[in-house]
Formats: C-alpha cells, structure tokens, sequence
C-alpha cells in the first residue's frame, strides 16, 4: 500500500458519507485503478455499510401500539385545567386574590379572643369587661374587641363595639338606646357581631381610609 | 408525512390522547430498531422503545413544533438506551453474545414461509453476526452508527439527535465503520 493511503481511505468514507466532491470522486477513482490493496479495503467498505444498513427482520412486535397506548398516563385533566389558569391570567389573579383577603378576613376575626382597647388612660378591664369610670371622659372613639363596655363616665365620640355587648351602668339592662345613652357617649355607638358586619365593617374602614387620603392628598 | 405528523401531534396536545397512536405506528419500528441495534436484546429494545414513546407522551408539553418531531422522539430513545447501557456496563460483554444468538431466535421464527432453508440460515447466521458485532462497538460509536443507518438521517440531524458536533459525528462514524470492516470482513 502507498504512503496516501490515509487521504485515500478518507476519501473513501466521505463517499460512503456521500460528501465527495466531484474533485475528489476524480482522485478517489483514479488512485483505486492503480491500487489493489485499497480497491479491497474500498470494497469491505462498502460492503460493510451494506450489511449494517441491512433492517429486515427488526421490526417492532405486532403488540407494540397496543402495549404504549395502555401504557400511557392519565394526567390530561390536570394539563386541561392548569392550561384554563394559564390561559385565563386576569381571573386566576382575582381568584386568587379573593381567596387570600377572605381567609385573612376570617382568620383575623376567628384571631385573638383578647380583650382589646383603642385607648388605654384611664378605661379600666375587668374580668372581660372594659369599663369606663365614672369620673373619667374618653376623648375620641373608642373600640372594644371581644369585651363587653360598661360606661359610668363620659365618652365624647363613637363607640364601636366588636363581638361584645353594651352594659348599662345602673341597671342590668343591656339595651343601650334612649336617653341613658346620649349622656354618656356623644356619637354612634356601633355592634359588629358576625362575621359579615365585620367584613362589612372592614370595608367601610377601607373606604373611608382611601377618602381620607385622597382629601389630605388634595390641598397639595 | 411530516406535516401529517406534525397535526397529530397539536391534536394530542389539544388532549385527544387517542392521536397518539397514529405517531406510536409511524415512528414504531424506527424507534424499534434503533434500541434493538444499541442493546441487541428483543425484550430490552421492547422496553425502552415504549418507554421512549411514553416518555414523549408525557414530555410533549416541552417540545418545540417549529422543529423535526423525529429528531427529537429519536434523542430520547437513544439517551434512554445510553442510560441504560451504562447501568448494566459491567455484565454487558458476556450479554452481547447471548443476544446475538436471540436475534437468530427471533429471525427463525419470522421467516417460515419462505423458499430455500439452508440460504435462509446463512442469512439468519449472517444477521445475528452483524448485530452481535455493532453491540460490542462502544457505545459512542454504536449510537452513529445506528443512527446513520437508520434511515435517511443527514449528519446534521444525527448532531442535533445526538446532541455534538457534526465532525465529531463524522469522525465517529468513520472509526466505527472500520471496526465493524475489521469484523466483518470474512463473514
């Protein structure tokens, strides 16, 4: 064999790979007309690539089809209704935001069953009971959670009362309307009890809070 | 048949699971071979091509239509078999042997009605020597090799399937060749 012969059995697979140039396809033949040793290893080249490439007989079982189709998952319900949220961003967001502020809602109102007050001088609590001393005056509103009030003094603004009641000072009577009443608070006197007075109770605090912005923001 | 393919595929992923089967039994026998040529063993070839089609099934989301659905279902039957091949290394050279001789089993039996007995055995023995001989090529040129045979499949789509250069490709179906010349070359 020639010292060319590994230009010449590059050539030769590159005509298997089916990449000669018609340059090349010119040196390729014309070397192999003068040498035996690579018109043999052309040829068991050639006749290898023929064998290989050889398919009959592999084929796949005659159960095959079958045996994926059976195979295959059930998951599409999940992909159809993941694909819905997918393709509906606008009220997947709302959904999920009404979610989040409902359970906030609710998980704030089932929250602390302490008893809380929006203003600390001088209100006294006693035994679940916020009361007012006599010969003291609440500048302001006040808000009593999970407490019921008792007024003996003065206080000059609302009253909002969240799951508790109002207790009359002299009597056992808890009816706070009338004329009792007005002499001791000076504004409205508010009961949330339920759940849906304190949702609504919240939006009107939302409300409010957007208006009152919205005036400190104006005069600038 | 690519655009027949390609509809098929939308419909499967509109979630009509039943189009799924048209692609199972175009692309059957290609995945088929391409798993029995890696691992030379009926049952294994079976296993994985299923696997392969389940696999593309599941996976389907992430395939990109602008592009050749063959090239990718073909990528994922021979990583699954490379996968595979790796696993079991150790045990693999006594296999290849057996295998072969179950590829003769299996051609015995496939062709019954056919004239001439004994070329039919010369042919049969002559099979089962191929596929013994590209199972014991190592892996990296056994996956070219089978892939340039497969089908009309351009060294660029044996690139993309394979995932490396298209010289490295080249190189490797040039060495492979001249292993199995040197094997084959008296049979």
């Amino acid at each position: 064999m020639m010292n060319c012969e590994q230009d010449i059995i590059y050539l030769m697979h590159k005509y298997l790979d089916e990449a000669l140039t018609d340059e090349e396809q010119r040196i390729l033949s014309n070397h192999l007309q003068k040498c035996e040793g690579c018109q043999k290893r052309f040829h068991e080249l050639k006749r290898t690539d023929t064998l290989i490439a050889d398919k009959s007989g592999v084929t796949a079982p005659a159960s095959f089809i079958d045996s994926v189709m059976s195979q295959l998952p059930e998951k599409k319900s999940r992909a159809t209704w993941l694909g819905w949220f997918r393709h509906h961003p606008l009220v997947s967001a709302a959904a999920v935001f009404m979610l989040l502020m409902v359970s906030g809602i609710f998980s704030a109102w089932n929250q602390d069953q302490q008893v809380t007050v929006s203003k600390q001088e001088g209100v006294v609590i006693e035994d679940g009971t916020v009361v007012v001393p006599e010969d003291v005056t609440v500048e302001g509103d006040l808000v009593v959670r999970n407490g019921d009030l008792r007024i003996d003094g003065h206080i000059n603004g609302d009253v909002t009362l969240i799951n508790g009641q109002f207790i009359d000072g002299g009597s056992s009577e808890t009816v706070p309307e009338g004329e009792n009443l007005q002499a001791y608070v000076s504004g409205e006197l508010n009961y949330v009890n339920q759940v849906f007075e304190w949702v609504w109770y919240h939006m009107k605090n939302f409300v409010g809070e957007v208006f009152s912005l919205e005036e400190s923001g104006s005069p600038e | 048949m690519e655009t027949i393919i390609a509809e098929r595929i939308k419909e499967v992923k509109k979630g009509n699971t039943q189009a799924f089967e048209d692609v199972v039994s175009f692309y059957q026998n290609k995945v088929y071979f391409i798993c029995f040529r890696m691992v030379g063993n009926k049952q294994e070839a079976e296993d994985l091509a299923q696997e392969a089609f389940i696999r593309a099934y599941t996976n389907l989301e992430s395939f990109d239509e602008r592009r050749k659905f063959s090239t990718w279902l073909y990528r994922i039957a021979t990583n699954l078999t490379i996968d595979r091949i790796r696993k079991k290394k150790p045990d693999y050279y006594i296999d290849a042997e057996i295998k072969g001789t179950e590829g003769l089993d299996m051609h015995d039996q496939l062709a019954t009605d056919e004239a001439l007995p004994e070329e039919q055995v010369e042919n049969l023995e002559l099979r089962g020597h191929i596929q013994t001989e590209i199972t014991a090529l190592p892996p990296k040129y056994r996956s070219v090799i089978v892939l340039r045979f497969l089908e009309e499949l351009s060294l660029q789509e044996i690139s993309e399937v394979l995932d490396m250069p298209v010289g490295t490709v080249k190189t490797r179906i040039h060495r492979g060749r001249e292993i199995l010349r040197k094997k084959l070359r008296h049979v």
